[in-house]
């Protein structure tokens, strides 16, 4: 088990976001996380990379527990994300914002940059070859030096996973990574999810309210109305669950 | 060497014809008291509007107490060159570390407020600083404090060249990236593995390590320190610099350093207009480029080189 949440409750005052949340995911899973508008599914996102503190419950990553670190610590232990709303670094170049994400694997200290040693030469090299690569697969090389702001959308969104994929982590979060997408986009966007899973030996949580993504990529899925657990299984399996129509479409449809 | 490419051999060469310049005139007589005592401070404003600029252009922090860290410098050379008959050298350099001191400590807790909040803050600190140094007799007080003058232009140009290249190289490394992408979205930053506070602590360390070697030139070179030299309007000469130069260029910094300090030499007959011109000019500069004259871009020497070739992309 690489992702265990056990017990996992998040409550703002009376409210409880999450509530007694049970999620396993195996190493090399790819897993959705579905559920209508206000459902809790960022906040699980949030919890998971240390953007807030669970109430209750426990979150272990990989045999450890990961509860309470802060988000940079959660990121150093092999979880990355990207965001609902895109959150580049958006007047820096594509280049940069890359390898802003590779930070926590450069080998020189801030004494090594200040004297130009020969650390600081190598490892930079090393940073520059290695970004140009990641852009390379992720069909964003020759914007390399362009400012990520004037990216198109399709393209910006790319660029947010291929800077969580420099963090190197062993699971990668997507928060809802074809919101905006039209179709084409979409399908694109789910080859290169498989393809990454694929390629990277990675773990991949995802949310999305685009039914064709989720039923097409994910192997297994877990359905959260009013912060808890309502269904989970293959996508077959949610497909024809009462419950997640009704928590879908309301009471009466079925 | 990379060290030793096209471009960097330029800025050498030019760095040294400025000070070859300036002190091949200064060994002829050529040039007169008003002018040298400019220069100098030309120097001074010039390390304490860059390293302001790490702290507020780069990294993204609002402080408008860099007055106090020049202080703390200033105060801490002159006690070890006067009472410690210390050398110059050392004097600075101690300065410069209690000064970083302080920086990191005021940081530490500071620096997880935002905005007007930390604005306001470091503004105390600035207050709180001066005020000790009134109150403290060892130093003079209110009276000030009397330093022989042992800065010349050698020391003072190549303290400047100093801070500025510990600047450009913090800044254009992955620790200045990390500086520039909390000043560009923090919840972001986080989340690619980069420990906010401690870069937000590393920038305002530096930048009051620098402050600090910029008061101890000072100190060494005006005969008389006063807490009032010190105050919020330095603070804020400063910031003024930093802001019509354009925050996060170290080069506009540089000028806005230049043109302010000029401007208020020429000025100084006429005290009456000076703070009106000054405000006049930096609404203008607000008005038509409201970035600052080099907005975050760095002026550089690329048309020296081949095309893109300082940028691999």
């Amino acid at each position: 088990m690489l992702l265990k949440l056990e017990h996992l409750s998040k409550s703002f005052g009376g409210l409880k976001a999450v509530a007694d949340l049970n999620i396993e995911i195996g190493q090399g899973e790819l897993v959705g996380l579905i559920g209508p508008n206000g459902a809790g599914k960022t906040t699980v996102f949030n919890l998971l990379t240390g953007v807030y503190e669970p109430s209750e419950g426990k979150m272990i990553f990989a045999g450890k527990d990961v509860g309470g670190l802060r988000p940079y610590q959660v990121t150093h232990r092999g979880i990355a994300r990207t965001f609902q709303n895109i959150r580049l670094f958006g007047d820096l170049s594509v280049i940069d914002n890359v390898k802003i994400a590779f930070h926590q694997h450069a080998k020189y200290s801030a004494f090594s940059a200040i004297l130009r040693l020969p650390s600081f030469f190598r490892s930079e090299d090393e940073m520059e070859s290695k970004a140009l690569a990641l852009l390379e697969v992720f069909h964003l090389r020759g914007r390399a030096g362009e400012v990520a702001k004037n990216l198109p959308y399709g393209e910006q969104r790319r660029l947010e996973i291929a800077r969580a994929m420099a963090t190197e982590p062993r699971l990668l979060l997507l928060d809802e990574p074809a919101a905006g997408m039209n179709p084409q986009e979409t399908r694109g966007l789910m080859e290169l999810i498989r393809w990454l899973r694929d390629n990277f030996q990675l773990t991949i949580l995802l949310i999305e309210h685009d039914m064709s993504l989720v039923m097409g990529v994910c192997e297994r899925i877990y359905v959260l109305d009013y912060g808890m657990i309502i269904a989970s299984g293959t996508p077959e399996e949610i497909r024809t669950d009462p419950k997640v129509i009704e928590a879908y479409l309301g009471e009466e449809a079925i | 060497m990379k060290v030793l490419n096209k471009k960097n051999l330029v800025i050498l060469l030019a760095v040294l014809v400025v000070y070859g310049g300036v002190q091949a005139a200064i060994a002829a007589r050529l040039i007169p008291p008003f002018y040298s005592v400019n220069l100098m401070l030309i120097c001074v404003y010039v390390i304490l509007a860059t390293s302001l600029n790490l702290i507020n252009g780069v990294t993204g922090q609002f402080s408008i107490g860099h007055a106090g860290f020049m202080a703390i410098g200033a105060y801490l050379s002159a006690i070890v060159s006067v009472k410690l008959h210390g050398p110059l050298g050392a004097a600075i350099l101690a300065g410069g570390i209690v000064s970083a001191a302080v920086g990191f400590l005021v940081g530490l807790p500071t620096l997880r407020l935002k905005g007007d909040y930390l604005a306001i803050t470091t503004l105390g600190v600035g207050q709180i600083v001066q005020v000790v140094f009134f109150n403290t007799n060892y130093v003079g007080g209110a009276a000030g404090f009397t330093v022989p003058r042992t800065v010349n232009w050698t020391w003072a140009f190549w303290l400047t060249v100093i801070s500025v290249v510990i600047i450009h190289n913090f800044t254009n490394s992955t620790h200045g990236r990390a500086c520039i992408s909390v000043r560009e979205n923090e919840i972001a930053a986080e989340a690619m593995g980069i420990n906010s506070t401690k870069y937000k602590v590393m920038a305002f360390t530096l930048g009051s390590f620098l402050g600090g070697l910029a008061g101890g030139l000072y100190a060494n070179y005006m005969y008389l320190i006063q807490p009032t030299t010190f105050s919020f309007l330095t603070s804020f000469n400063i910031l003024v610099m930093v802001v019509l130069g354009g925050l996060g260029s170290m080069t506009g910094s540089i000028v806005g350093a230049v043109v302010m300090t000029v401007l208020s030499a020429y000025l100084s007959q006429f005290p009456e207009w000076r703070m009106v011109l000054t405000a006049l000019l930096l609404i203008v500069v607000m008005l038509f480029r409201p970035s600052g004259l080099l907005g975050t871009k760095e002026f550089n020497l690329g048309f020296l080189g081949k095309k893109g070739e300082s940028r691999a992309a």
